[in-house]
């Protein structure tokens, strides 16, 4: 079958799709958006967590075809995600992805180191992760920036039982999540100066 | 494989009548694991994310009529006050991703003894509104559940809400776990209180082939709540009243050994939350109780 | 090109400030972390190549059987599918692979041995089509009994795992299914016992752990047109998989190119091969480019587990506190296949007394051959088994004796100079009672964090969390402490060593120094710490990492705590020796300029050639100017020794890394449900490269010490062999909400006999979290508890 939706702003067209793909699937495998991670397929370790009209969901448990008109933010528009949000306030609606005329003109960025991503514009939640150490294999960390970055647009003071809860659906092996808990603490104190 | 994308509840139930094999599919959390591991191929996926009205929920004076597939996360912010046990119940479920997607719809077409929301419902004491081609029905929930992941629906009966009384008391729900979140329940235990009717009702997941009540621990507790006046004196309810409802709530249980747990760990920690949960309720009661007369 | 992200066979570079800032001991960030932020990381799972098939395994289903028939045709006849390949088709006699001991089919071979052991491959276009197509695939069966424990796999009509072994340990075991045994025997036991006031004995049973890496096996094998192969992967020691795969393709070694992708954590499950053959055969059979990526279902079956024991302890000490002996036996169960099963049965033996001066001392540790899951490396390897036995053990003792727990074990805590069981004596730092006394020194966490302002009770503050199983009621708290001792790179006579290449160039008018090894950076950073290190030998601003591969000699294996100690020490060695030749290029151009060229002693700091003195002698741009300067050099730590078999006795480890931890527990003991409030740790790190990585590799051990401390196991029913949670519903790992504080003590004492005084650091914290999580649940309910994970049956005697 064939599906439609956008993806960070962007109309997606995937054809052939088999009916029991996953969404999670179909980034992956036919856009070119391998950044959701594939670490069980069963919805109990978050790491191919995205937004799916603004809410975040396990990709693998989502139907290709149910995302049929739909709009999705993976890690790889966290950054344009998070400008937007920045630029034009507050949206936990999912209806501030890019506009169809803005996507047309879409250009990939000429300023950026191809292998180290050096230049590259990251969500603050992005660059917490990277400065607080938060990073180690890295396998869990798209979705945990994802379902951390929504929280804090939710929740901007969260407390760190909050955090706990909010992440508690994304699993990590390498860190013992201190680091996580320290960086999304150095976000938020990012985003309050900010403010 | 087909994937059935019906655009309103009237195609969703003519196409159901028309493929009664279709596997409905809304939250994912089940149908989807399934597919991944390859567990299942079915003919028909039958896609109701489409179908607005089942995002939907009114609250009337009696009871709530709860859109199958409203989120559980809604459900928790929305619906604690109205529907305490559930939202409680509904905290308890997987993740917060998972809470987002799925819903009450899911946990009910897959029957599993071990789904979050059951023991809430029974303890609520809800309505299961199935509805085909043919007409609508509602299904107590205690007739609901018929065998292990079993229930009552007929082939082409979809669930399109669930009809929930407005609580009249308090609920509580309590799920053992072996880890602190996101975890299936070992056992898990719903009670609630209705100072309307002065009953309380119960509901126990993961401890028997399907969900269930604890009918004589209910009724013990309700003699003995009428005999010693307590709905009326608000008095703390002794422990010997406590130990032999929780007893009796053990006794309902009809647990299995598994991966997740042993069944005499099962009995054993159903006796415990029915002790804790019944305490928490009947405190809050009590509390409640105390603030109306003071108020009047 | 493979992959659509970060492209792989192109460095990395890394840049740091304009002078020679971002050397070791500075807390840089990783190279990675912005492709790893942005999602643009190339995991081995997100390899593509045009026109690629997908691969598939068909696994068994029993545990032990004859496979009578096996029946492919269906499967071929599939529209899309391109090939299905079993033992028949294997190109050549080699057909069996191991790290050590060459045990284990690529494919059965008339017989399985374990639940899920590969059976048939195929490839297809879709991976759907391949599952499908495995699944017609018709085998089979007929059930042999299975071996599951000591007694079933050592009595005398026992059905042999391996018949007709050949390998080295055969001769020294009292049965062909014992991998290997190992006895470590010391002074005189029987007259120790006698001397003891006191003596404790106990059984403990430590279960079967996964490693639980989130990035499931996978990798990409692409057709060359030489005959050979281009294989992308995620592993630990690319030059292992290197040696096992060449004989089984009847490729010379050259004509198989390996290049790492993105590892999603390894922790020694991927020391063993899994799908790597697999893909190469369906690749060179096809023509076509073939991708396998494991589900997390098979993901279970895919790599070898920590091995469970069984532990039989017994010590004494006399009144005034003193250790007089121990006898231990350690049965370590290796499953159907060796792995590295040897190994861990020689560090389980020679680490098996702990961090503590015993004068007299009879260990024996075997491992056996049974029909359950193959098990292998994983973090700790041997010495958290022991660990979790010895410190029940000391915590019954000092009781025994009347002392406190922390003071009896200071009072034992071996030292610099100390002999282990094994006679060899530990020639650096051993500051097992300082790091006792620190975390014993840390503030404790206040009580009962659940109380809030309101009046309800923060549930997620409780055990149970989320579940909402209490609010306050049967809590009870719990305090205890462990610490252990961990061998750091290989041991017992290996050639532990790594390669390393450094280049040095003039790169758009600025120095830049080249890293090229084949160190598998899995998340624990070194390539973090390579690029500080040339930092700091070359004065350099700018180092490219260069993609793991096996253009370059072997690092060795990411474990065994041994990548910073040895490749390391490999890349600083190189980039000494790149170091001295630009001095020669400096002296020769330069020289007669300055006297200081031929008298002083010359460093390399911020892009310049400077003298000890500070005294700026030339710009290395200048030095270099057209020319690169490039070494490739082994370097390996000090030898070890093999232990004897009879004794145990010998130089068998090279370098030790100590960490103490300190667990407070909540427990609702009414439910048995354990949460852990707080794992303190100190740990002697010798020099920390990368203060915050090093603390990262603490916190993360840690956890993986509470997971099977209070959840984590691999429940194998014990009449049929089978796997019964292959899932990540039922084989649980800490999530967020399981995880407490984790304040971490470093200290740096360094070990002069390695690089820049370093310790190796990820392990050691796996060793003592878990027996001090145990402890601490004693503590609060006053059980016994000898086996881990404690369940919540263990708690309220309901098992």
């Amino acid at each position: 079958m064939r599906v439609n939706f956008t993806v960070n702003g962007r109309p997606q067209e995937a054809d052939d799709v088999w009916e029991g793909e996953s969404l999670l699937y179909v980034l992956r495998e036919r856009l070119g958006l391998p950044g959701s991670k594939n670490a069980c397929e069963q919805g109990e370790c978050g790491s191919c967590t995205v937004r799916l009209d603004g809410v975040p969901v396990c990709s693998c448990l989502v139907a290709a075809g149910q995302v049929e008109g739909r709009e999705v933010v993976t890690v790889e528009g966290l950054a344009d995600h998070a400008r937007q949000r920045t630029e034009h306030g507050s949206c936990g609606t999912g209806s501030c992805g890019t506009s169809l005329d803005a996507a047309k003109q879409w250009q990939p960025k000429g300023d950026t180191d191809s292998q180290t991503g050096e230049g590259t514009e990251l969500a603050p939640i992005q660059q917490a992760f990277i400065d607080a150490g938060a990073v180690q294999c890295g396998f869990c960390t798209p979705g945990l920036l994802v379902a951390a970055d929504e929280m804090l647009e939710q929740n901007p003071n969260p407390t760190d039982a909050d955090i706990r809860e909010a992440l508690s659906g994304n699993l990590c092996r390498c860190t013992g999540y201190e680091k996580i808990m320290d960086a999304v603490r150095l976000a938020a104190a990012r985003q309050g100066e900010a403010v | 494989m087909d994937f059935l994308r019906p655009a309103s509840w009237e195609e969703a139930l003519a196409a159901k009548a028309e493929h009664p094999t279709a596997v409905p599919i809304a939250g994912g959390t089940d149908v989807m694991v399934e597919i991944n591991f390859d567990h299942r191929r079915p003919e028909y996926l039958l896609d109701l994310t489409r179908v607005g009205d089942l995002y939907e929920w009114e609250t009337g004076e009696q009871s709530v009529r709860l859109g199958a597939s409203v989120p559980y996360t809604r459900i928790m912010e929305n619906l604690r006050a109205e529907l305490p046990g559930l939202a409680l119940a509904s905290h308890t479920v997987a993740s917060p991703q998972i809470r987002n997607r799925g819903g009450v719809g899911g946990n009910l077409g897959t029957a599993s003894p071990a789904g979050d929301a059951h023991p809430a419902l029974l303890a609520a004491g809800a309505q299961v509104e199935a509805e085909s081609v043919r007409g609508t029905r509602l299904i107590p929930i205690d007739d609901f559940y018929t065998g292990v992941k079993r229930n009552a629906l007929a082939p082409d009966e979809l669930i399109r809400a669930v009809h929930i009384d407005r609580a009249d008391g308090p609920q509580q729900y309590s799920k053992v776990g072996t880890r602190n979140a996101m975890v299936i329940a070992v056992c898990a235990f719903g009670l609630a209180l209705h100072p309307s009717t002065r009953t309380v009702r119960t509901g126990i997941g993961s401890a028997a082939p399907t969900p269930v009540r604890a009918k004589a621990a209910e009724e013990f507790l309700n003699a003995a709540l009428a005999e010693g006046g307590f709905w009326d004196n608000g008095k703390i309810i002794t422990p010997s009243v406590a130990k032999q409802f929780a007893d009796l709530c053990a006794g309902a249980c009809n647990p299995i050994d598994d991966v997740r747990g042993t069944a005499s760990y099962r009995r054993h920690a159903v006796g415990v939350m029915a002790r804790r949960t019944l305490t928490w309720t009947w405190e809050s009661y009590r509390g409640t109780a105390a603030r109306t007369e003071g108020v009047a | 090109m493979p992959g659509r992200n970060a492209p792989l066979g192109t460095p990395t570079k890394v840049t740091q400030g304009s002078k020679t800032k971002g050397g070791i001991g500075e807390s840089t960030l990783r190279p990675d972390g912005t492709l790893k932020v942005t999602g643009e990381f190339a995991y081995s799972s997100d390899m593509w190549h045009e026109d690629m098939l997908w691969g598939q395994i068909l696994r068994s289903t029993t545990a032990h059987a004859e496979i009578v028939s096996i029946d492919t045709a269906e499967a071929l006849a599939l529209p899309g599918v391109y090939a299905v390949m079993t033992y028949d088709d294997l190109p050549t006699d080699v057909r069996n692979y191991g790290l050590e001991i060459q045990d284990t089919p690529v494919l059965a071979h008339g017989r399985v041995r374990h639940h899920g052991e590969p059976v048939a491959i195929v490839a297809a276009d879709h991976p759907e089509t391949a599952r499908r197509a495995a699944a017609k695939i018709k085998v089979e069966y007929r059930d042999l009994p299975v071996v599951t424990d000591e007694a079933s796999a050592t009595a005398p009509d026992a059905i042999l795992l391996h018949e007709n072994r050949t390998d080295h340990h055969v001769g020294h075991v009292d049965h062909p299914n014992i991998v290997h045994r190992q006895p470590i025997i010391r002074g005189d036991v029987e007259a120790a016992r006698a001397r003891a006031d006191f003596i404790v004995t106990g059984e403990y049973t430590f279960g079967m752990q996964d490693q639980a890496f989130l990035g499931p096996e996978s990798g990409l094998a692409v057709p060359a047109e030489d005959g050979g192969v281009d294989l992308y992967i995620a592993t630990q020691w690319l030059h292992s998989d290197l040696r096992q795969i060449a004989p089984v393709l009847g490729l010379p070694e050259d004509r198989i190119r390996m290049t790492l992708s993105g590892v999603g954590g390894a922790f020694g499950g991927r020391e063993d091969l899994s799908m790597q053959i697999h893909a190469c055969l369906l690749a060179l059979r096809t023509g076509k480019p073939v991708k396998i990526v494991y589900n997390r279902f098979e993901s279970f079956f895919g790599h070898v587990h920590r091995h469970p024991a069984k532990l039989t302890y017994e010590h004494g000490a006399t009144k005034d506190g003193k250790l007089t002996h121990l006898k231990a036996r350690i049965v370590l169960d290796g499953g159907a296949y060796a792995s590295a099963s040897p190994a861990v049965v020689g560090n389980a033996a020679s680490l098996g007394a702990g961090p503590y001066v015993i004068d007299d001392v009879d260990i024996d540790c075997i491992a056996l051959y049974t029909n359950n899951p193959p098990c292998g490396a994983m973090r700790g390897f041997g010495a958290v088994q022991a660990c979790f036995a010895y410190e029940a053990q000391m915590d019954k003792l000092a009781d025994a004796v009347g002392m406190d727990r922390v003071e009896f074990r200071r009072l034992n805590a071996m030292e610099q100079g100390s002999l282990l069981p094994t006679g060899q004596a530990v020639d650096s730092p051993a500051p097992v009672a300082e790091l006792l006394r620190r975390v014993k020194a840390m503030p404790l966490p206040p009580e009962q964090q659940w109380l809030t302002a309101g009046e309800a009770a923060d549930v997620r503050q409780l055990p149970g969390g989320l579940s909402n199983t209490t609010h306050g009621e049967g809590v009870v708290r719990g305090v205890g402490y462990a610490v252990g001792i961990k061998n750091v790179g290989f041991s017992e006579g290996f050639d532990d060593y790594s390669t390393a290449r450094v280049r040095m160039e003039v790169v758009g008018g600025e120095p830049v120094a080249t890293v090229h090894t084949a160190m598998a950076e899995v998340g624990q950073g070194g390539v973090t710490v390579h690029a500080q290190i040339a930092r700091t030998e070359l004065g350099v601003a700018q180092v490219t990492i260069h993609p793991a591969d096996t253009q370059v000699g072997s690092a060795g294996s990411t474990s065994a705590s041994r990548q910073t100690y040895v490749t390391g020490g490999a890349v600083k060695n190189s980039c000494e020796l790149v170091r001295e030749k630009v001095l020669e290029a400096g002296r020769r151009k330069f020289g007669s300029y300055h006297p200081a060229w031929a008298t002083a002693e010359l460093l390399l700091e911020g892009g310049k050639v400077v003298t000890d003195a500070g005294e700026v002698l030339a710009d290395l741009v200048d030095v270099l100017g057209e020319e690169s300067v490039e070494v490739e050099a082994e370097w390996r730590h000090r030898p070890t020794e093999p232990f004897d078999l009879r004794t145990g006795q010998g130089f068998g480890h090279v370098q030790y890394s100590f960490a103490a931890h300190r667990a407070v527990v909540e427990v609702d003991t009414e439910l048995g449900l354990v949460k852990v409030i707080e794992l303190a740790c100190a740990q002697d790190v010798g020099k920390a490269l990368n203060p915050l990585s090093v603390v990262g590799q603490i916190q993360g051990g840690t956890t993986q010490g509470l997971g099977i401390a209070v959840m984590e196991e691999i429940v194998v029913d014990p009449k049929t062999a089978k796997v019964r949670n292959p899932s990540f519903t039922d084989y649980l790992i800490p999530t967020i909400l399981d995880t407490p504080t984790i304040p971490v003590d470093v200290l740096e004492l360094a070990d002069e006999h390695a690089p820049y005084g370093l310790r190796g650091v990820g392990e050691a914290p796996t060793l003592s979290s878990t027996p001090a999580v145990l402890a601490a649940i004693r503590n609060a309910t006053g059980l016994e508890l000898t086996k881990t994970p404690v369940r919540p049956e263990h708690l309220t005697g309901t098992a």
